[in-house]
């Protein structure tokens, strides 16, 4: 009875992660539209784009070499893979043992060196400047990213994802002044890692200034589609990671039915006041120049470490 | 739990630090003053609270008037006469000034675990965000070549002060005075600060020379 329950957990969680997240998307796109006073594209749009470019011809360039070919799909299973490991709607997750956050921060690392490596593959010049770039950001977030994952796993002293939400949802109410510079850290990191506005400007159509949209110019129908849906997928992803590390309460952990079905709105809830949050942040803030860039990782890096230092002074 | 929420007052009062280290526009350095103005404030009125001491009260509500309004109020009116430069360059680049930032939080804190532990205060676990506070704005006076960000690198100096003070002691009404004395001196500060800047560059207190200064 436990086995098929967590099976069905997971794959429950895995088939909401790869519906919900061009929603979430939509969602995003939806209110950073109202935020400026345009008319907000349907929340199915980037549903409808996958359905588009799926039916639509891949072409590929001459002198793509298998890497290319082959770079969507191991893109798209990184990401189905880390939305898998991340509990969302339950902790127990067969695949969760499998990696815990430090292995997360790999695979999500692992698909960014495959999407680097492919937009370089082509040889244009603006591949090569977006992976250059892409490279040059990720290389400043991912240390930032991993230190919050550490002061979060100094409190709860687990690495596990499951552990940190369970042991999180069962201890006292308290006030975190480290999650708190840990909180902030996030933020900053996800908006730099899913191409949002202080970093990458995911709307844009100047190639000069494109990171993420100069790597995959080159792709085109179900190609494309899955790098849309990946990317999707990873904001989902983050999103998620925010909400097992600083909102866990509603995750449920039992092996009862009635708290998947519970689970799912809730979940909802929580992704719909996070696309709200980002989409205020990109509203309200000004693409940063890619050489200022440092200057807001290296923030987010230092509000990571002084917040692991202020849990080893305050104990919190 | 009201230990908690001073912790994350303390913690907040860290960020802003922080935060006003890296801004370069002066407005919302300003701005982010008033906020750290405002912890100080909250954190002095938690702990009058928890002792009962009403001389904090006192402290808290001048530090409120000075600190929050009347010092920016004077600073925004003196920024906006004055039509200079409103976003600046630090002297060290922002990422090195986070480094060295980190390395100044791990001396402080590392400084007060054995200061904390000889209080028995009940805040005295802030003591070493208080101190970090201190050395950071201090820092942030080395760094900053204009004469506004000097002066709220020293104002939140002295509020850094302030916290500390009342973080391990629970505020002695010697203190208390020590407290309103360091606030009015900052007030009177401020102003004298700015116009021994502005005259000892230019001679006179011409805002246009400002504009010249800052082109060197």
């Amino acid at each position: 009875m436990s086995a098929y329950y967590e099976f069905f957990s997971q794959a429950l969680e895995m088939v909401v992660a790869l519906a919900a997240a061009p929603l979430l998307t939509g969602w995003v796109n939806q209110c950073r539209s109202w935020l400026q006073n345009k008319t907000a594209p349907s929340l199915f749009q980037p549903h409808r784009m996958l359905h588009k470019l799926f039916t639509k011809e891949a072409v590929i360039a001459e002198t793509a070499s298998p890497l290319f070919r082959l770079e969507p799909y191991i893109i798209f299973g990184c990401m189905t893979l880390a939305c898998g490991i991340i509990p969302t709607l339950s902790t127990s997750l067969p695949l969760s043992p499998a990696a815990d956050a430090i292995a997360l921060v790999g695979l999500l690392a692992l698909g960014r060196v495959f999407l680097a490596l492919a937009a370089m593959d082509i040889g244009t010049a603006f591949g090569t400047l977006g992976a250059r770039r892409e490279m040059f950001v990720a290389f400043l977030a991912e240390p930032a990213l991993l230190m919050v994952l550490f002061s979060v796993s100094l409190i709860t002293r687990s690495t596990s994802l499951t552990a940190i939400v369970y042991d999180l949802t069962h201890r006292p109410l308290a006030i975190y002044p480290s999650l708190a510079f840990a909180g902030i850290a996030f933020t900053m990191v996800l908006l730099a890692e899913n191409a949002r506005i202080p970093v990458d400007n995911p709307a844009t159509h100047l190639e000069l200034t494109m990171i993420h949209e100069a790597m995959i110019l080159e792709h085109s129908g179900r190609n494309l589609a899955l790098m849309e849906w990946s990317a999707s997928l990873k904001l989902y992803a983050y999103l998620c990671l925010g909400i097992t590390i600083f909102f866990p309460w509603g995750i449920p952990d039992t092996g009862h039915p009635f708290g998947l079905i519970l689970a799912l709105p809730i979940l909802a809830a929580k992704l719909a006041v996070g696309g709200i949050l980002i989409a205020l942040i990109e509203t309200a803030s000004a693409k940063l120049r890619i050489f200022r860039v440092p200057e807001f990782l290296a923030m987010a890096f230092l509000l990571a470490v002084v917040g692991m230092l202020v849990h080893f002074l305050l104990g919190a | 739990m009201p230990m908690q929420i001073l912790n994350l007052f303390a913690a907040l009062m860290l960020l802003l630090t922080f935060a006003m280290l890296g801004q370069r526009k002066i407005m919302t350095l300003i701005q982010l003053f008033v906020l750290h103005g405002l912890m100080v404030v909250a954190s002095a009125i938690l702990i009058a609270y928890q002792t009962h001491n009403h001389h904090l009260y006192y402290s808290a509500a001048l530090t409120f008037a000075v600190k929050v309004v009347v010092i920016p109020l004077i600073l925004r009116k003196l920024l906006l006469s004055l039509s200079v430069k409103r976003e600046v360059d630090p002297l060290v680049n922002v990422p090195t000034t986070m480094l060295i930032g980190i390395v100044l939080v791990i001396i402080a804190f590392n400084l007060a675990i054995p200061v904390a532990a000889l209080s028995s205060s009940i805040a005295s676990g802030t003591l070493g965000i208080a101190l970090a506070c201190i050395f950071l704005s201090f820092m942030m006076m080395l760094v900053r070549s204009n004469a506004v960000p000097q002066v709220i690198g020293f104002l939140s100096m002295e509020n850094g002060l302030f916290f500390a003070a009342t973080a391990v002691t629970d505020g002695m009404p010697l203190l208390v005075e020590l407290g309103v004395a360091l606030a009015v001196v900052g007030g009177t500060l401020v102003v004298g600060l700015f116009m021994f800047q502005m005259r000892e560059h230019f001679d006179d207190l011409n805002v246009r020379n400002l504009e010249q200064h800052k082109e060197e």
